[in-house]
């Protein structure tokens, strides 16, 4: 049977002034970490937000990102006799053709120019994307030079505000809306008219097409209907598969986070250790009497292994709360799309999973840096261990 | 008369310190009866403590035999020496090396975790080793707020809370005052007479040693009488 836990955990409260710089520590490389993987959580929730299951998107063959794709207009008259669309009460086919441009623009804070994605829309792409909705103004009026930014670019981008105006294309635009994307990719867009955008932007083709089939089965039939017709140079993929490849984004952050908290980890493991051999150093005698009370080799190691791993627990539960903040006060914060090359804005978000991953990962170091401390403690020789001061 | 519980035969135990080999026992054979109350008296250096540590089995001998209960203690494994420590002998201390976190009850407790005992026979044990030595009323006291010769019986109460039919000790009166030397002095002696414990005691006190009901002194690592 083992030590009991109080023991280790009243042990650990003794020494304070080390407990508390070394929970300091752990608390500080499990904040970082926690910070970078809730960004990195943001952004891909901001991808997997925004497909919807049932639409289908079409872009040009080996292109990455719908700005860097074409469907020309005789492409897209192809479309319209497909049997496998849904169609509206009309009998129109639920299709929109958009333009996707990145357009360079002044930020709020004067800090240089950003790039934003300016999607061009039919008012039946408005429709395939619910989660998008205006909260405040109005909607564009086709044919005008008028458009409606996300509520998460306004405080981003300069004349981001209902009634502000900003050139682009040698164009005037003019803000009416301001538009909700229910954390979906949509919050790092300005969404116009489709046909406006092409005139603006002296686009001759769409950027890409999105479909609503008729239902999963005609949506498999029309996925491979399109890639079987050698004439469009085309794919089709579904919307949900289309943005959550767009979570590549993440990888970055995820990577520097990792890095980050490897790197500060090395400084905890070892200011861990510290405090561990102190501890072991200091009880010495009580680890020989624990000894000549029948406690063995193993039951010290798991101990004082134990006690290690509280004392990072600590800090790993102090980090996670440090993090939380920023996802709990929803803000957002914006970078590069590595696929769209345009600014991404998404909102912090902390998962019970990731909390679990910080604290084990905050558990991991204290047990790392008190290995040594506790091989030690548990070598220690009986009656050298007994005549210690 | 009592059978013998530990049976010495020709143990020597000798240190290496550096280049040279110090003799703290030499060819020692000794018997030490069940419910004797055995005091080992010597100058410092002359190997008593080196003994008790050999009959207690945390230390071994280089060579030589010690049987306790038929037991050659020198033969098992750390882990066997462990459990077997657990089980057969109650150690008091002359610095009490009491767990500074942990209140008496808790201290007490201690090596019947090892054991197969559920909670409540834990208590009712720890209870009634507590009210052996007069310290019912201390147990949720921390070590630090208790006087030296309560922490010494607080010892003595986690010495035999496994009902260990021996009991070693190493000098548990040389950090006491008088009165609680006595007093500790006279628990030791009734765990002797009224239990039927074998006490084996350290001591550099002749007064102490009265309390016993054998002496043996040894002198450079050997038995002098």
């Amino acid at each position: 049977m083992a030590l009991p836990i109080t023991y280790n955990i009243r042990n650990v409260f003794v020494r304070w002034r080390a407990t508390v710089a070394t929970i300091a520590g752990i608390a500080l490389v499990v904040a970082v970490y926690m910070i970078m993987q809730t960004m990195a959580e943001g952004l891909e929730k901001s991808s997997q937000n925004t497909g919807d299951p049932r639409n289908i998107m079409i872009v040009r063959k080996g292109s990455t990102a719908e700005s860097s794709s074409q469907v020309t207009r005789a492409q897209l008259k192809e479309f319209n006799y497909l049997p496998q669309i849904a169609r509206d009460a009309k009998g129109q086919p639920l299709l929109s053709a958009d333009v996707v441009v990145l357009v360079s623009l002044p930020r709020r804070d004067g800090s240089g120019e950003a790039n934003v994605l300016v999607r061009g829309v039919s008012p039946v792409g408005m429709d395939l994307r619910p989660q998008v909705s205006l909260v405040e103004g109005r909607w564009f009026t086709p044919g005008k030079r008028e458009v409606v930014v996300s509520r998460r670019l306004s405080p981003r981008f300069a004349n981001f505000e209902i009634g502000g105006k900003f050139r682009t294309g040698g164009k005037e635009l003019t803000v009416v809306g301001i538009l909700d994307g229910s954390s979906s990719a949509f919050d790092s867009e300005v969404w116009m008219d489709a046909d406006e955008s092409r005139s603006i932007f002296d686009r001759e083709n769409y950027s890409s097409v999105l479909v609503r089939a008729k239902d999963d089965a005609a949506g498999k039939e029309f996925v491979k209907r399109i890639e079987s017709d050698k004439r469009l140079p085309l794919l089709a993929l579904s919307e949900v598969e289309y943005y959550a490849a767009q979570t590549k984004t993440a990888m970055p952050i995820k990577f520097l986070g990792n890095f980050l908290a490897m790197a500060m980890s090395v400084g905890a493991i070892f200011a861990a250790m510290n405090t561990m051999y102190a501890s072991v150093g200091s009880r010495t005698r009580e680890i020989g009497t624990l000894r000549v009370l029948g406690y063995r080799r193993r039951s010290i190691l798991i101990s004082f292994l134990l006690e290690g791993a509280f004392l990072s627990l600590v800090g790993g539960v102090i980090g996670c709360l440090l993090a939380l903040p920023l996802p709990l006060l929803g803000y957002s914060i914006g970078t590069l799309n590595f696929e769209t090359w345009g600014e991404t804005v998404f909102q912090f978000r902390m998962t019970p999973m990731l909390a679990v991953k910080g604290l084990a990962f905050s558990v991991i170091v204290g047990v790392l840096g008190s290995l040594l401390p506790s091989i030690r403690a548990a070598r220690l020789p009986v009656i050298a261990a007994l005549k210690s001061l | 008369m009592a059978e013998n519980i530990v049976t010495i035969r020709n143990l020597s135990k000798i240190y290496r310190q550096g280049e040279i080999n110090v003799t703290a026992l030499d060819n020692i054979s000794l018997d030490i009866r069940a419910g004797e109350f055995l005091t080992l008296m010597g100058p410092s250096g002359s190997g008593k403590s080196t003994l008790l540590h050999i009959i207690a089995g945390i230390d071994r001998p280089t060579s030589g035999e010690c049987h306790v209960q038929g037991i050659d203690v020198a033969k098992l494994n750390e882990s066997q020496l462990a459990d077997w420590r657990n089980q057969n002998v109650g150690f008091v201390f002359q610095t009490f090396n009491l767990i500074p976190v942990l209140t008496a009850y808790e201290n007490v407790e201690l090596p019947l975790l090892l054991t197969r005992l559920n909670s409540k026979q834990r208590r009712h044990q720890v209870n009634t080793a507590l009210e052996l030595v007069g310290l019912a009323e201390r147990k949720t006291h921390l070590p630090r707020q208790l006087s030296g010769g309560q922490e010494q019986r607080v010892a003595i109460a986690r010495a035999l809370v496994t009902s260990p039919s021996l009991v070693v000790a190493d000098e548990p009166t040389g950090n006491l005052d008088s009165q609680s030397a006595q007093d500790v002095l006279g628990i030791l002696q009734t765990l002797s007479k009224s239990a039927g414990k074998t006490v084996i005691m350290v001591t550099h006190d002749p007064k102490a040693a009265a309390f016993g009901s054998r002496t043996i002194h040894l002198e450079k690592g050997e038995l002098s009488n």
